[in-house]
């Protein structure tokens, strides 16, 4: 294809892509490194029958100009990043040294916002990936065994978890769990303990929410494995079986070979979607027990004040962490379409 | 088939089964159950005495004469104009899809008929666009779009939409362009075709497989779209996700609850009749990625 011709049918995506993809990355990163102005403080005096007094009041004209003439705030360089609310580099150390163990020092990171946020972040993504392909190939080993006539409807029922909105997927789950609703009284009835509440309970909110996320995740590695399924060589299968290889053995030395591509493909979307784990914690209501990165700029953005640095230096922080996830896909990617071009 | 000479052991086949009736009941029963309950009153669903409660309907019948009824519903579309929401949402769908579609189709042709380096390094970089959580461009976009004035508003919300879908559609598209062998446009362009008339006389009749797969994940995209419209559209030109998000917080106290199961449901149905119909390409869009790595 002609370089002006490539030019012009990919100009409308590109443009696209710059202007709401490409600029919103740079104003965000030139945001974190700002902060919002303070206000302009005055002082006046007062002076009346009884003497003068002085007083700190706010001069608006003042904050106003200020305001409008450097639209993003103070510089402040890497402060917001190191702020409590942040990598807390201040509280860390004092924390350590208070600390009697490796234990004892993890718990207390966790009173802190960023790290709270960051070990849900990746106990979600590094609990729910494993049990996501295991659970994916399990159902696609099942549903390969099934009669093909019931396989369509089959197909359809597993697709749902995935395809339903997260949001409201994780509601009806959350309806279903709350101390009322059927699950709740369920899983009451079978602890043996009438004042369980999946709610008021850190440990077993992580658990729901990762339960939720495997229950989403699953049909997707289940697709891939299915789809895996129906093309492996069946004269590689057959001859194998001639040889004399077992059940186990045919599966072992013929299927999961095949099969081990699509597992890491599986692997690292999964790893994508799941750093970025988020309906699930405004469905659940779970915040106070279980934040994540991408809750936790969210939250920044929807609050009575919208704390744009804040958020723009999680957002920094949660690229950075993406862009580690991601090096393996960009080296593959690389390897593969690389040579080709 | 050779598969079939070999029996499977009673035990095997016992365990499997097993394990797809138990799936089956995960991945499916939770969705009739809330459609069920949506029919029911909030002392009935949410039952605290007797959980046989939301199938007899006992409460519901004591508080409105019948073991159904459709105040959710009611409630949900006609109080609380759900129906503006999922107007809204119509709109961002179509237009999200349109064009998106038309961006992606011109730009994934383009990717892959080009053999220059630069037609991979521009995959590349979708490709890391791809993996961004949305949620992180947005403390970019609010600043901005306060300033222009164009907060909160259907088209803003749809710009960003496709721009975000960007980078999936071209992937998903260059690979289906990729497969449309090549002879078919350049022998289009030996008769004196321009390579634009040859896209549109030659490729756009024989593409539509991939555009539709493509349309569809665009489509659930925009539809199951939170992180990003809650953020930038304000509270009349809500969608229905961001919507039943705020019921959520509103409702809690009124003790409506059940408008928000209703409107849960609601949102559901479309989504269920699209897999119904589509699942062959949902199928293999999903595959598409795997099998071409």
């Amino acid at each position: 294809m002609k370089h002006s011709a490539f030019f012009w049918f990919v100009l409308p995506s590109a443009v696209a892509m710059l202007l709401f993809i490409f600029f919103p990355i740079v104003s965000v990163v030139v945001q974190s490194l700002h902060s919002a102005h303070e206000q302009v403080i005055i002082e006046v005096e007062n002076c009346g029958p009884f003497g003068c007094t002085k007083a700190t009041a706010i001069d608006q004209e003042a904050t106003a100009a200020l305001r409008e003439d450097q639209p993003l705030g103070r510089f402040a360089g890497l402060e917001i990043y190191k702020d409590r609310n942040h990598l807390a580099t201040a509280q860390i150390g004092p924390l350590w040294e208070q600390s009697t163990g490796i234990g004892d020092f993890i718990g207390k990171l966790m009173n802190l916002p960023f790290y709270k946020a960051m070990g849900f972040t990746l106990t979600f993504t590094f609990v729910v990936t494993p049990l996501t392909i295991i659970f994916g190939f399990v159902i696609a080993v099942a549903v390969n065994s099934a009669a093909r006539a019931i396989r369509g409807p089959l197909i359809f029922f597993s697709l749902l978890p995935m395809m339903v909105t997260p949001l409201i997927g994780s509601l009806i789950l959350f309806w279903m769990v709350d101390a009322r609703g059927i699950l709740g009284t369920a899983l009451r009835w079978l602890a043996d303990d009438p004042s369980l509440s999946v709610k008021a309970d850190t440990g077993l909110m992580w658990v729901m929410l990762m339960v939720y996320g495997v229950w989403h995740s699953a049909p997707f590695a289940f697709i891939v494995y299915y789809a895996g399924l129906q093309t492996v060589n069946t004269d590689t299968l057959e001859a194998a079986r001639i040889d004399g290889a077992s059940r186990w053995q045919q599966i072992r030395h013929v299927v999961i070979p095949h099969l081990l591509p699509l597992t890491t493909f599986i692997a690292l979307m999964q790893l994508m979607d799941n750093f970025r784990v988020f309906e699930p914690i405004v469905s659940f209501n779970a915040s106070a027990h279980a934040t994540s990165l991408s809750w936790a700029i969210y939250n920044d953005l929807g609050g009575e004040t919208q704390q744009l640095s804040s958020a723009a230096a999680t957002s920094v922080l949660t690229i950075i962490g993406v862009a580690i996830l991601l090096s393996p896909v960009l080296i593959r990617t690389y390897r593969d379409y690389g040579k080709a071009a | 088939m050779a598969s079939q000479v070999q029996k499977r052991p009673v035990l095997l086949q016992t365990v499997l089964v097993g394990i797809l009736i138990l799936w089956m009941i995960a991945a499916a029963f939770p969705f009739f159950w809330t459609l069920w309950g949506s029919f029911k009153v909030e002392g009935d669903f949410f039952s605290l005495a007797d959980w046989t409660n939301v199938l007899t309907g006992e409460m519901t019948t004591r508080e409105t004469g019948d073991a159904f009824t459709t105040e959710g519903y009611t409630g949900a579309w006609v109080q609380e104009e759900f129906w503006k929401a999922a107007w809204n949402s119509t709109l961002v769908c179509l237009f999200v899809v349109t064009i998106s579609l038309t961006l992606g189709t011109l730009g994934g042709y383009a990717l892959a008929r080009s053999t220059y380096r630069y037609a991979f390094w521009f995959l590349l970089i979708a490709l890391i666009f791809r993996a961004m959580p949305p949620i992180t461009l947005v403390s970019g976009y609010l600043p901005v779009f306060f300033q222009w004035n164009i907060w909160g508003h259907l088209p803003t919300a749809i710009i960003v939409l496709v721009a975000i879908n960007q980078p999936f559609t071209l992937w998903m598209l260059h690979s289906f362009f990729k497969n449309i062998p090549q002879d078919l446009d350049e022998s289009a362009m030996v008769d004196g075709c321009t390579r634009f008339q040859a896209f549109r006389h030659v490729i756009i009749p024989v593409m539509w497989p991939g555009v539709i797969t493509t349309g569809l994940f665009s489509f659930l995209l925009a539809y199951n779209d939170f992180a990003v419209t809650a953020m930038i559209l304000d509270k009349q030109n809500q969608t229905m996700v961001p919507k039943i998000a705020s019921f959520l917080g509103t409702t809690q106290t009124k003790g409506n609850v059940m408008f928000a199961v209703a409107a849960v449901v609601s949102t559901t149905a479309p989504l269920f009749l699209l897999i119904m119909f589509f699942q062959r390409q949902i199928v293999s869009g999903l595959t598409a990625g795997a099998v071409k790595g």
